[in-house]
């Protein structure tokens, strides 16, 4: 009998559809000496006395796996940080879990909470990750869309809206990959009812929440009674720099990271050992680092923003992470055609705003992550690119 | 933006890329053109801004054969002028790049740079080590520079992340 490999592959694995850009992706790539502004991570290297920690475990030969949970003086380093930066509480022991990125802790919760049949509300423009592992998990991913006109919070009109008797959880992916925005105290104080009265989970996916301009990053676990309803994830990657490291976390209910870390234990056994050393160095040593590069990225922020507006591309004010996210409706492409004709006609790539789902058509998310002189050549190609075509006359 | 705060931050922004506009100044800041010119004409009025250079790899240009040296100079520091005499004496020569006054076991740290080891060599027997007030010195030529004013020259950070991720 023949093997068929295709076959052999799980329904919901076949069932997920492959990324409609992936085409503009794979060109995109391809073009070498394309100016970008499309890349989702810092552009800074890790700050040095955190390499060097981890150069250090090395040396002392600290090569063995940890803890499943990590490094115990990795998890309180955690809890003493969140409570420093951000006025969280949660015990280093039973509240925190050590994961292989951000990414595998939204993957691990999703795993744990969801049954059969669970719907899980996403609101987008978001990153990409939710829907796909909410369908692994065997949920079913319900998205919400936000406006452009809301600055894409999530208001409580729409969150009421989208739930139903078989609403598990709802992921609250701010400050915002791709869009910029974030929710202020207000904001998520205005959900905080709607969550409690509906009694579902929610997973707070804070991995920008150290890139905030102006405004200080507000956690929902920091509201009365929400810290035990919602897993806080978070990780090394953008605060620090430290994407190829590798290292996130989860902080919540003990019950819940109970149940999360038997996921993680035969999933993965434990994260990366040299990752979670530096770490460390990362959290107590690190402040500074924050702010300095925090400060590079506002500069490259006002810089942008100022560009895309000037030229005619509407764009609001994006106050976390580090994209912007204008609007190109007035160009009368779509995102998609954008990007090509900007990619083919002037060798600069910028993520097409359906990447995120269906409400970031019309517009393109351009990161700043990238020096001064790089943003400054990407606006006056883009500025030319609109001339040469008439796209806003 | 607190106007102190702002010339800081504009003096910290052209020390590291002179070259920025004063539109992308005043963007980065969220100021208006007018008052970037505004406080950049102040900040070189003052002298805290006292001209505008570009950082340098002087190994990458094939005709310099230029050679640098640290030298530490021990003085008597003069009746009532202290250091400040002595350092006026050592800095007026075009060969002196830096001169700094030390805590420790020196007084001086005089980087010098020349066509060649014998023109350093003979600015120090010939001008600095006659100089009344010196009492010795002790010459480091440099082999080679890795990092000048902030800037790594060895390995320039290349930006290897790809073109596109989500």
């Amino acid at each position: 009998m023949s093997f068929t490999p295709l076959s052999f592959i799980n329904n919901t694995v076949s069932s997920i559809p492959p990324s409609g850009i992936r085409k503009f992706f794979d060109v995109a790539s391809e073009m070498k000496d394309a100016i970008s502004l499309g890349v989702g991570e810092p552009d800074f290297i890790t700050p040095w006395h955190i390499r060097n920690e981890g150069i250090y475990s090395l040396e002392k030969g600290k090569t063995h796996y940890t803890s499943n949970s990590g490094l115990k003086e990795l998890r309180e380093a955690v809890a003493s940080y969140l409570n420093r930066r951000f006025g969280l509480n949660y015990d280093g022991v039973s509240q925190v879990v050590i994961t292989v990125g951000g990414s595998e802790a939204i993957d691990l919760f999703l795993r744990t909470v969801i049954n059969p049949g669970d719907e899980v509300l996403i609101p987008e423009p978001s990153f990409v990750c939710y829907k796909p592992i909410t369908r692994l998990a065997g949920g079913v991913p319900v998205t919400i869309k936000t406006k452009a006109e809301n600055k894409f919070k999530l208001t409580p009109e729409e969150l009421k809206k989208a739930i139903t008797p078989k609403t598990k959880v709802l992921v609250l992916p701010y400050p915002s990959n791709p869009t910029g925005g974030i929710m202020e105290k207000e904001d998520l104080e205005a959900l905080v009812p709607v969550i409690k009265e509906a009694n579902i989970m929610v997973i707070s996916d804070e991995i920008y929440g150290e890139l905030t301009y102006g405004k200080k990053h507000v956690s929902i676990a920091s509201f009365e009674g929400m810290a035990e309803r919602t897993v806080l994830v978070s990780g090394f990657s953008k605060a620090f720099a430290m994407t190829g490291w590798r290292l996130g976390y989860a902080c919540g209910h003990p019950d819940i990271i109970k149940a999360m870390t038997k996921v993680h234990q035969y999933a993965i056994m434990s994260a990366p050992t040299t990752a979670q050393y530096a770490a460390i160095s990362a959290l107590e040593n690190g402040d500074g680092d924050i702010e300095y590069m925090c400060s590079e990225y506002d500069k490259r922020r006002k810089l942008i923003v100022g560009g895309f507006n000037k030229m005619g591309l509407e764009c609001f004010e994006p106050e976390g992470a580090f994209y912007a996210f204008p609007c190109i409706k007035a160009t009368g492409l779509s995102s998609e055609e954008f990007c090509e004709k900007l990619l083919f006609d002037k060798k600069v790539a910028v993520v097409p705003g359906n990447a995120f789902g269906e409400s970031g058509e019309g517009f393109i998310r351009c990161s700043y992550a990238y020096s001064v002189e790089n943003i400054k050549k990407a606006l006056e190609r883009i500025e030319d690119f609109l001339n040469a075509n008439n796209l806003l006359k | 933006m607190e106007k102190q705060k702002l010339y800081e931050e504009i003096a910290r922004t052209l020390h590291r890329n002179c070259r920025l506009s004063l539109e992308e100044i005043a963007a980065m800041y969220g100021e208006s053109v007018a008052s970037v010119a505004e406080a950049i004409d102040e900040l070189e009025k003052d002298g805290t801004i006292l001209g505008y250079g570009a950082i340098v790899n002087w190994d990458k240009i094939a005709s310099s054969d230029r050679v640098t040296a640290y030298i530490e100079l021990k003085v008597t520091p003069q009746r009532n002028q202290g250091f400040d005499r002595i350092a006026e004496r050592i800095y007026q020569y075009p060969e002196v790049k830096a001169l700094n006054l030390m805590s420790g076991s020196y007084d001086f740290g005089v980087t010098v740079e020349g066509d060649n080891l014998k023109n350093i060599s003979l600015f120090v027997s010939q001008h600095l080590a006659p100089m009344e007030a010196v009492i010795s010195t002790a010459t480091h030529f440099v082999l080679k520079c890795y990092k000048a004013d902030g800037t790594i020259l060895a390995q320039p950070p290349a930006d290897d992340r790809g073109i596109i991720s989500l």
